[in-house]
């Protein structure tokens, strides 16, 4: 056929599933360790996790991230050490999302939402306080008006991944080394990153073909 | 007077005040019906090509993003004219609407339903069946070419230029193909009117779809029409005019708003147009089997299913091409000159011709079994013989 080939092509198209999807209504899977907007995370019993320590702004390579600790007061501690985190502050016009700050700190206290979709009409706005980023009664993450959440997906925070395959081995799989968090409790331990192993890496790496 | 306003049975006897009214409803009708047709047909024309491309397509504006042309529309109303200094203003005005009266006028001549009794009048329903029938056509998509012309001309700017330019050759090349492949049709027919075509297209059987719509019997003019027409309207594989990355956008590039929108409706509506007569010279018009459980005089048999078979092969003409406007990509222009003057027009016309011989050696009785190969053997050797006074690409090189 030669010259009509291309006519084979696009009609065979018409048959096969699209690659687009309703994107606002929504939206297609992200990958496990997607980095998204950040949260403070609370233990179990509502404490913070957060104790002051500024590890994770002195690690930021952007600079965006300004914390203040200050001493728990002794008859309403907010969280369970002797100091907790008093200003916590992300401005999202310099955060790179990186993940460094997870990494960075020992409490877990701060981790990564798999939401990018947000948007500000100020610079003001791009700063998230301490009242945006912390989760809320049920451990999720607070939605902000201005933010699209759809389902429960984008909930799944990146650093407990890490968590479970310390020091960078990728072999290194099941053991979870990370506290309860509030409303979600001990996560599951991530799966193996041996591609050839489980079927769910295997699909992974499609996905990430497709993209 | 009878025979300028056509074979029409309603315009044959006195012309009364419901004449007058009938006639402008038609119109009304049709107006509308191109407006709301072009509509859809760019909504849909989006959706296919999303669907061969494996996307959604529109889907925000209505159901389905039915919706999604009109929108736009009212967006192109409200956005701002703007009008290049060296302009020649007058003409520069005056381009958008003889690129889209052309264009509305063109469909009068189709005829889009059988003959129906509206207020104890007959008539036929189409707006117009003059005689000359489809030399309107003709006409009209002359004239349509004077409003890309004369855009580009009047709009002071080089790139408009040579964009109205290449259209204007194109557009004159391929009206000769179309010209001539319509012969091919009218050696059948023996007549211009579009209501007598159609009607010599009459359902008897499923056999008729062979026997007597003419594309069978004029498939090669069939598909130098279907091939001309997508040109002559200046559909991909062949929207030179536009040729966005070497024009930016041709003989439109310095029209905005709603005149843009004009020049962009009378694109759609001549594809539509070209359309809706290739299905009345080839494909039966509005043909096609009736409703065989009601009575042949019932509404059903005589309003509805002449207006559904119509409209069914218009779309399925329509949807072939978005499917080519989905394909092909588009031509280098010298070929496209080189593919009108030396394929098309020496087709059509040596396809006329043999219709010609054979029509007239079925008439006189001669032995078509001899008729037919000599006529085609005839026609090749002609057409070899042109091919052989063409200078070849290779030569044409060496001349260069």
């Amino acid at each position: 056929m030669g010259k009509f080939s291309g006519f084979r092509v696009t009609i065979a198209q018409v048959f096969k599933p699209k690659v687009t999807g309703n994107y606002p209504k929504t939206k297609r899977p992200k990958p496990e360790r997607f980095h998204g907007r950040h949260v403070l995370n609370r233990y179990e019993d509502g404490m913070e996790k957060c104790i002051g320590c500024e590890l994770c702004a002195a690690v930021c390579p952007a600079q965006c991230i300004y914390v203040r600790g200050a001493d728990n007061p002794p008859n309403a501690p907010v969280s369970p050490g002797e100091r907790y985190g008093i200003v916590f502050e992300i401005d999202y016009l310099r955060c790179i999302h990186c993940d460094l700050c997870v990494e960075a700190c020992p409490t877990e206290a701060i981790t990564e939402t798999k939401l990018f979709e947000f948007s500000f009409t100020n610079r003001q706005d791009a700063i998230y306080t301490k009242r945006e980023l912390l989760v809320d009664d049920n451990g999720r993450a607070q939605r902000q008006p201005w933010e699209l959440w759809l389902g429960d997906e984008d909930d799944q925070t990146s650093g407990w991944m890490r968590a479970t395959a310390s020091a960078g081995q990728a072999a290194f799989e099941g053991q979870v080394g990370w506290s309860g968090e509030l409303g979600v409790g001990v996560r599951t331990p991530e799966p193996s990153q041996d591609k050839t192993r489980t079927a769910e890496a295997a699909d992974d790496t499609e996905e990430v073909a497709l993209g | 007077m009878i025979n300028f306003l056509g074979a029409d049975p309603l315009l044959s006897g006195d012309i009364d005040l419901t004449v007058v009214l009938i006639v402008v409803v038609k119109t009304l009708i049709i107006f509308v019906l191109l407006l709301v047709g072009v509509m859809l047909y760019i909504w849909g024309m989006r959706k296919v090509i999303a669907d061969m491309q494996n996307r959604i397509g529109p889907q925000k504006a209505g159901p389905f993003g039915i919706l999604q042309s009109l929108a736009d529309g009212i967006k192109l109303f409200f956005k701002e004219q703007s009008e290049p200094a060296g302009s020649d203003h007058r003409v520069y005005l005056l381009a958008p609407y003889l690129s889209i009266i052309p264009a509305f006028l063109a469909f009068a001549i189709v005829p889009i339903g059988g003959t129906v009794s509206i207020a104890g009048h007959m008539t036929e329903l189409q707006l117009a069946d003059p005689e000359i029938g489809v030399l309107f056509l003709l006409a009209m998509s002359g004239i349509g070419l004077y409003g890309i012309m004369l855009a580009g001309w009047s709009s002071g700017s080089k790139y408009p230029l040579l964009g109205s330019v290449r259209a204007s050759a194109q557009m004159l090349s391929y009206e000769a193909a179309l010209g001539l492949a319509i012969v091919g049709v009218l050696v059948h027919s023996g007549t211009l009117s579009t209501r007598a075509i159609v009607n010599q297209q009459a359902w008897t059987g499923i056999g008729s779809i062979f026997t007597d719509w003419f594309w069978l019997p004029a498939i090669g003019a069939f598909v130098i029409f279907l091939i001309s027409a997508l040109a002559e309207t200046n559909h991909p594989p062949f929207d030179l005019a536009e040729a966005e990355q070497e024009l930016t956008g041709g003989f439109n590039t310095e029209y905005t708003g709603i005149r843009f929108a004009l020049f962009y409706l009378a694109e759609f509506m001549n594809v539509i147009t070209m359309c809706a007569i290739a299905v009345t010279l080839f494909l039966g018009g509005p043909n096609g089997p009736g409703l065989g459980f009601v009575a042949s005089t019932s509404w059903l048999n005589t309003w509805l299913m002449p207006i559904f078979w119509f409209f069914l092969k218009l779309m399925i003409l329509l949807y072939a091409t978005v499917w080519v406007r989905a394909s092909l990509p588009r031509m280098r222009y010298d070929r496209l000159m080189d593919f009108s003057w030396k394929v098309m027009i020496e087709s059509a016309f040596l396809w006329a011709m043999a219709t010609g011989v054979i029509v007239v050696g079925r008439n006189e009785g001669w032995n078509l079994w001899i008729v037919t190969p000599a006529v085609a053997i005839g026609a090749f050797a002609i057409y070899y013989l042109l091919m052989a006074c063409v200078p070849s690409n290779k030569e044409l090189e060496e001349i260069r």
